[in-house]
């Protein structure tokens, strides 16, 4: 790497860094309910809700649920009646029930896994109507769930987490819409495009040039941590990111909210210092693998732009996968072997350094909670967390959470590498050819939604089986968080005493570390030395 | 509570679903329509009425009077622009050493001084990207200049005013936009 390329990751940190305070106090504001307005009191009138009236867990979930399960059956209807709907200057069909079925729960989930090519497969009105809404509400649902984790850590003897349905409105009322508003215009100063035209002919050619409400969309794709491109190539598109300061302030939106959110966390248990050392914890995670990544990038332009050059398309691919973002400005499956594995691996992680709006941080916590307990075993201290108990329900929860998504990822792997159809949609063989189907399911199981592109993976088994890992790797793992967070409010605060073990010092911070990285290793060495380790020895 | 949980989700979703699925669309076409009118509808290039493509969307230049762009895997045809795709060869692909070949053999017939740029080798992420490296412009400067009885110089100020550098000094790489450069050079 040479000193410019340097230069562009530190100035990236930098500028990340300097953000996550502002916004994460502005964040924490919002999510204890200190921002008002006639828009957010009459919406509550039309729905007949209290928002100042706590839920129990179990009501809290059920309404997490509920709504999204609104969410996949809207987006599959509008796929399933595209043709009958308007906006879709280029007439097109309908999708097959498989295709629109994974699409749904794809970004329900905050996925954004693409089994299509938007331009070439969708409406005006389903990118709109169906995905931009579900960007805005996934990562806003994922905001209710790490918020309710947070109050359930800082109340005392209490049977309330929150209010769902404030969460969700005042999430996306004031953070998700305003950032997305600012984004989406200054995208389209560079270039972004957004309008409801038809698609332009070029003239004295058969070629046309697609058009769309593009800006609108990639804005919230991005800061949503969703990534589900307009277009097949997402952000490697001219139209959807076509400057290097387009390319700048987007891949600043992958990891903006994430990170911004552990002072939000501080801020909601009212201990500043812990939302820093989970922040901590995730950068020291991140920046080995980034320089790594860009290092062994240089020289490689096979699926990268020249505007962006193996640096930019390096640091994407690390911020895409860190947080479960899963845009691309450069196609992953031309990475080199090394290049390829550490995005794979980010993911395998379980999407928590950063990770997804809201579900990075409460798979962070997860990994806390894991981690105290570790470390209360080998030391026979009892197991606090911020001054909570933690026992056997919260350890069986935190276990579900953190082994679901290796499940699903394993288990897909395993039924497409020994089916036919499986196997039907690769386009390298061998090593390589495990490695996109590893590559996928670590994608749809930890709800990334990037891909090795040249697997084709529109057939009815990988949208099925990748359907249900999306859908148990987002909900089976919200859900047990739940649980622990209606389990920590009811009780009471442990005072720190000379056997509490402090969870803002390095020591913790390395601990934490640690947790994540055996859990992830243990886990994926055997299949990745079955992909891209291989790949890169031969 | 099961009544009151059915009606808070249904009209929640229904209002969330036009304030981001509707109005924040339309609102931000609306203003994307008033300030940025150009951009807003795909930086188009028009000649006379006619639209000749865009200036951010590559196109195919294999004519030895032009600068070549990148190779392009879009489907159907190289440069759809309808259809945006990269190769997704990996590493070790087969394909992906004889398509580098076959490009290596094609420019060096021409250019037979010294070893191509590898971002002329190489498809780009999109297949549609409109720019190449200013080494690759460099390579291409003097052929281009032959076949069009050019002075060098000449070529290489029409390159210079088609060049973009890093953004702010540091983000981004320097680069130079094909289609621009050669609807200059046809001029």
């Amino acid at each position: 790497m040479s000193g410019n390329d340097l230069t562009q990751l530190g100035f990236y940190l930098l500028v990340l860094l300097l953000c996550v305070k502002p916004l994460g106090n502005y964040m924490a504001s919002v999510l204890e309910g200190r921002r008002t307005s006639t828009l957010e009191r009459g919406l509550y009138r039309l729905a007949g809700v209290n928002p100042d009236q706590g839920m129990t867990w179990k009501v809290y979930a059920a309404a997490f649920l509920a709504f999204n399960a609104l969410g996949v059956l809207a987006v599959y209807s509008i796929l399933r009646l595209q043709h009958l709907l308007p906006l879709n200057p280029q007439g097109f069909g309908a999708l097959e029930p498989h295709t629109a079925l994974n699409i749904a729960i794809s970004f329900a989930t905050n996925t954004n896994w693409q089994n299509y090519g938007g331009e070439s497969t969708l409406s005006y009105f389903t990118q709109m109507v169906g995905l931009t809404v579900q960007n805005f509400v996934s990562a806003a649902s994922g905001l209710a769930v790490v918020a309710a984790l947070a109050r359930g850590l800082a109340s005392k003897n209490s049977e309330s987490i929150g209010n769902f349905w404030a969460d969700l409105v005042r999430g996306t009322l004031y953070i998700l819409l305003p950032l997305s508003a600012i984004l989406a215009i200054f995208l389209v100063s560079q270039g972004v495009i957004q309008n409801l035209d038809g698609y332009v002919p070029v003239a004295d050619s058969k070629r046309v040039l697609p058009m769309g409400p593009a800006a609108s969309q990639v804005a919230i794709k991005q800061l949503g941590t969703n990534g589900g491109g307009f277009f097949n190539v997402n952000s490697a598109h001219p139209f959807e990111n076509p400057t290097a300061l387009s390319n700048f302030f987007q891949v600043l939106s992958i990891l903006l909210i994430p990170a911004a959110l552990c002072v939000t966390f501080g801020r909601m248990v009212n201990d500043n210092r812990q939302g820093w050392a989970l922040l901590a914890a995730m950068v020291l995670i991140f920046v080995p693998l980034l320089l790594i990544e860009a290092q062994v990038e240089v020289g490689n332009m096979e699926g990268k732009e020249v505007r962006f050059g193996t640096t930019n398309s390096a640091l994407w691919a690390v911020a895409t996968t860190a947080a479960s973002n899963g845009s691309v400005n450069a196609m992953h499956d031309s990475f080199t072997p090394i290049g390829g594995l550490i995005p794979m691996f980010l993911m395998q992680l379980g999407e928590v350094v950063f990770g997804g709006v809201g579900s990075g941080l409460y798979g962070m916590v997860v990994f806390a909670i894991i981690a105290v307990f570790l470390a209360g075993l080998m030391v026979g201290r009892t197991p606090e967390y911020l001054g909570k108990k933690i026992e056997a329900f919260e350890m069986k929860m935190a276990s579900i959470a953190i082994l679901v998504p290796p499940v699903c990822v394993l288990l897909g792997t395993a039924i497409s590498v020994v089916t036919p159809m499986g196997l039907s949609g690769l386009q390298d063989r061998g090593a390589h050819g495990f490695s996109e189907i590893l590559y996928a399911f670590s994608s749809m199981g930890n709800n990334n939604g990037s891909a090795f592109g040249g697997y084709g993976a529109n057939n009815p088994l990988v949208n099925l089986t990748g359907g249900v890992a999306m859908f148990f790797a987002r909900y089976w793992v919200a859900w047990p968080v739940l649980a622990i967070a209606g389990s920590l409010a009811r009780k009471k605060t442990v005072p720190v005493g000379p056997g509490t073990l402090p969870t803002h010092t390095p020591l913790f911070v390395g601990l934490l570390v640690g947790a994540v990285l055996i859990v992830g290793v243990l886990a994926f060495i055997p299949a990745l030395a079955l992909g891209p380790i291989v790949e890169a020895l031969q | 509570m099961g009544i009151t949980m059915i009606r808070a989700a249904l009209t929640t979703f229904l209002t969330l679903t036009v304030l981001t699925g509707v109005i924040y669309p339309l609102a931000i076409t609306g203003i994307a329509k008033l300030v940025f009118p150009a951009q807003a509808t795909g930086s188009l290039i028009v000649e006379n009425g006619k639209v000749r493509g865009s200036n951010l969307i590559g196109q195919s230049f294999e004519d030895p009077k032009y600068f070549w762009s990148r190779l392009s895997a879009t489907s159907l045809e190289p440069y759809n622009p309808a259809s945006s795709s990269g190769s997704n060869y990996g590493p070790h692909h087969p394909d992906l050493k004889k398509a580098m070949e076959a490009r290596r053999a094609a420019l060096q017939a021409l250019d037979p001084r010294n070893p191509p740029p590898i971002d002329l080798l190489t498809a780009s992420a999109s297949g549609l990207d409109p720019h190449i490296t200013p080494a690759a412009a460099a390579y291409q400067a003097a052929r281009v200049a032959r076949v069009r009885n050019l002075s060098l110089d000449r070529v290489y100020q029409l390159i210079a005013e088609h060049s973009t550098g890093r953004a702010w000094g540091i983000l981004g790489e320097p680069a130079v936009n094909v289609v621009q450069l050669n609807r200059a050079l046809d001029r």
